[in-house]
């Protein structure tokens, strides 16, 4: 099912007697998701408002990421969440996975950007929560709770979202050659700089990437800065593209089986790292690990960090807490009463 | 200001539901219940509405706040989360029925871990005290609310408070990882993790800004940032609002981030100027412009701004070369309200509005406050197009406080016709609570009302703020019944 109009969609929603999936280019289902009937939203597609001096933009959800990111291309500006690129993707996706790239360390994550949307619930109630405006406290920060709800809550139909400046400068400090504390201890020197680090990674063959932007003198005194902070170990490239990062972001090198996603903090990675059973890459300066690893694999997690299987068997570490898990339940319920919607990005 | 009758049952069991609380908290004299110490908590900044509450709590720990909750919770008893008080909108405006939690003994520092980049505290800690925890090691906690000095991070979260460096920043949603919260039947539930990631869905983010209308947070962890190396403002003036707004959208569509762009009219900058004489120029509006970074970084900022502003053809375009400069540019933009509240009452209004509308909106307001027989002056974030413009009024005068307040929605009403909202940062508390319809369709307002009922299915967390007395009737009805 392709709907052309919100109006459409509620009706789809409404008519539905069986589980239903919202999806846009279906490039980020998980396990086990995507079930039942599709709801396919890229009829719905289109940027309705962008002001480009106001640093705000208004889409539909069905719009193609590329489509979104070359408008913003155009005027000089981008997503600063930085949401990998795959083929299809859809920005309505994007925001019911809250997908966020290796900027998100310094300019927060997809949900961070999202000042509003518009929505049709599981019993076909078109919502607006937000705005389209950086500040603003009218009510529930509902527009939160759908970011990252992977199409359980309802289907996004429109979002407003901050848009940033692109940097006119880039310049990436590349150090090899260092162990598991060696490259943790280099981010966090990074991050805890005053030198506005806006990316800081490891790729999967141990090189750590470092990134400042912004104007060209400021990123040369800080590149200088940085170096010397890091005792005059670290190259400087100042190439135009930003293919390291894009690596970073991008799961390419970690092959196509099992893969798990694992958010903790930084101190906390090199206890997480010595478990890692093949290919890695370690991004947001150490607060994420993405690994591969064989079927049947699991981490054994620090306190307070959490992991969940991507691809491959559906698994979610810790175990959610009862009472938490309850109020998830509770929401789900009121936004889809009827149990309809199982949830696709 | 309409409230709903408090509850005659739970006031006649005032003794006995004091005696309980003294049972939950270690320290008998953190519940008072005498009327001449309950007077500190009948209201909060927006003085102009108070009441008296039923008792008042002063919980140390979060299973202090817990065991108080559950008894409230099994009592029927509502319950008011307060913070420093400092709410500008009736946000922690008691009661006659109600139990107020005050945070203010809750203000240990938890954890700092810069390694981790991340504070952790009691909720009644001051804003500005998070920073000083953490300025030694060179680092800062961004949101900065006006009230700073003064103001708690348990309320900062229920508002989601901002403040003038937001534009680069954003506010305590975008720095807020992860939370103690006491559900109102006493059960405690973390909620976020690293990276303000939690479990499914974000609860979190829900938290943060519903006003304390789901739980109450006890303890919060929150990110901090390196600070930069230096900072440095530049005072701009002009001719007219129109060319001070399009120059701040100018400045923000070339690419330059600046830490805050400020604005003043020619009432507020007359005003301050008698109050403490910073030395502004003569002029119909001007901007604070203010950038961060290193020395040369700083240059290569200022000089692109200049280059910038030149185009609009300023009156004065004023860079700070020092220390002492910089905080006389400051000096007047900080004391405005202070100044205005010298020469009259006034109401503050808390708008936002996308930055392309600025002029249109500002012209707008002149002539509804003309057509009203007022004056207006204006202060506001202009990078972010959250406006406060100062309605003032004589309270002495009969009626002149009720046409400032039919101005005062009109004013908030045009906010949201242009595509704005009714409150950038202080929140709908009482103040706003019906105008929430202007704003928002029924089913729009249903769906948040829904949240509420799965965290506080009594509805008794911060009773009859947020939501218009109308559309959360049944619900507070339906309540009342049950502790009947």
């Amino acid at each position: 099912m392709r709907p052309d109009s919100e109006d459409d969609l509620s009706a789809m929603i409404r008519a539905a007697s069986g589980p239903v999936s919202i999806t846009g280019g279906a490039t980020r289902l998980r396990p086990g998701e995507g079930q039942g009937a599709r709801i396919d939203m890229r009829g719905l597609s289109g940027i309705t408002l962008y002001e480009p001096e106001a640093l705000t933009l208004v889409v539909r959800a069905g719009t193609l990421l590329t489509d979104l990111q070359a408008a913003l291309a155009a005027e000089n500006q981008m997503l600063a969440f930085e949401p990998d690129p795959r083929e299809g993707s859809t920005i309505g996706g994007v925001a019911a996975a809250n997908a966020s790239g290796p900027r998100r360390v310094s300019a927060g994550a997809c949900r961070d950007a999202m000042l509003g949307i518009r929505m049709v619930t599981g019993e076909g109630e078109i919502i607006r929560n937000g705005g389209r405006v950086m500040k603003n406290v009218t009510g529930y920060d509902l527009v939160k709770l759908a970011a990252g709800s992977r199409g359980t809550l309802g289907a996004i139909t429109e979002l407003a979202l901050k848009t940033a400046p692109v940097p006119p400068v880039r310049a990436t400090l590349q150090l090899s050659g260092l162990d598991d504390a060696g490259a943790i201890a280099a981010m966090t020197t990074a991050l805890t700089s005053p030198f506005d680090v806006t990316g800081a990674g490891r790729l999967t063959d141990g090189t750590v990437i470092l990134r400042l932007e912004g104007l060209a003198g400021s990123v040369e005194y800080r590149a200088e800065r940085l170096r010397a902070a890091l005792g005059g170990r670290a190259g400087i490239d100042t190439a135009e593209g930003d293919e390291d990062f894009a690596a970073l972001r991008d799961d390419a090198a970690l092959g196509e089986g099992a893969l798990w996603r694992i958010v903790l903090r930084p101190s906390q990675a090199g206890a997480v790292l010595a478990q890692l059973p093949g290919a890695h890459v370690v991004d947001w300066g150490g607060a994420l690990i993405r690994a591969a690893a064989p079927a049947g694999w699991r981490p054994d997690l620090p306190p307070g960090a959490r992991a969940v299987c991507e691809r491959g068997a559906p698994v979610t570490l810790p175990e959610t807490d009862p009472m938490v898990a309850r109020l998830n339940a509770g929401i789900r319920a009121g936004f889809d009463p009827r149990g309809v919607l199982q949830g696709a990005a | 200001m309409e409230m709903p009758a408090p509850n005659a049952a739970i006031i006649a069991r005032r003794d006995a539901i004091a005696a309980r609380l003294s049972d939950a908290v270690a320290d008998k004299a953190a519940v008072i219940t005498d009327p001449a110490e309950t007077l500190a908590y009948e209201c909060d900044a927006l003085s102009a509405y108070r009441c008296a509450p039923l008792a008042v709590v002063l919980p140390s720990t979060t299973e202090e706040v817990s065991a108080v909750l559950r008894i409230c919770n099994e009592s029927g008893v509502p319950v008011v989360p307060r913070g420093a008080g400092t709410s500008l909108a009736g946000g922690s405006m008691p009661t006659a029925d109600a139990v107020v939690i005050g945070l203010s003994r809750m203000t240990q520092v938890l954890e700092t871990s810069t390694e981790d980049r991340l504070i952790r505290v009691q909720t009644g800690r001051t804003n500005l005290s998070v920073t000083g925890a953490v300025e030694g090691q060179g680092f800062f906690y961004a949101p900065d609310p006006s009230s700073q000095l003064a103001c708690a991070i348990g309320g900062n979260i229920a508002m989601n408070s901002g403040g003038a460096h937001c534009l680069k920043y954003g506010v305590t949603t975008n720095n807020l990882l992860g939370a103690t919260v006491v559900l109102m039947d006493g059960s405690i539930v973390e909620l976020g993790g690293p990276m303000g990631e939690g479990a499914d869905l974000d609860l979190l983010g829900v938290i943060c800004g519903s006003e304390g209308q789901l739980g109450i947070v006890t303890e919060a962890t929150l990110r901090i940032l390196p600070s930069p190396e230096g900072a440095r403002p530049v005072l701009i003036a002009f001719d007219s609002a129109e060319t001070a707004g399009a120059c701040v959208a100018a400045i923000i569509r070339s690419g330059i981030l600046p830490v805050a762009i400020e604005y003043m009219d020619r009432p507020c900058i007359a005003a301050t100027e008698d109050f403490c004489g910073a030395g502004y120029p003569d002029c119909e509006a001007l901007l604070i412009v203010e950038v961060e970074g290193s020395e040369p970084e700083i240059d290569e900022q200022l000089r692109l701004i200049r280059e910038i502003a030149q185009g609009f053809d300023p009156l004065e375009f004023r860079e700070s070369g020092s220390a002492e400069e910089s905080r006389r540019i400051w000096l007047g933009r900080k004391s405005a309200f202070g100044a205005m509240g010298v020469i009259s009452d006034y109401m503050c209004l808390d708008g936002t509005i996308p930055v392309s509308q600025l002029p249109h909106v500002l012209n707008r307001i002149g002539e509804l406050t003309a057509q009203a027989g007022l004056r207006v002056a204006n202060v506001f974030h202009a990078g972010d197009g959250n406006m406060h413009p100062l309605i003032l009024y004589d309270a002495n005068a009969p009626g002149d406080l009720e046409r400032c307040e039919d101005l005062g929605a009109e004013i908030l009403r045009l906010c949201v016709e242009v595509g704005g909202c009714l409150t950038g940062e202080h929140g709908v508390g009482v103040e706003k609570r019906e105008l929430m319809t202007d704003q928002y369709a029924p089913a729009d307002l249903e769906a948040q009302m829904r949240v509420k009922d799965v965290f506080d299915p009594q509805w008794l967390l911060n009773p009859a703020k947020v939501f218009p007395l109308a559309e959360s009737a049944s619900r507070r009805e339906a309540r009342g019944q049950d502790a009947a």
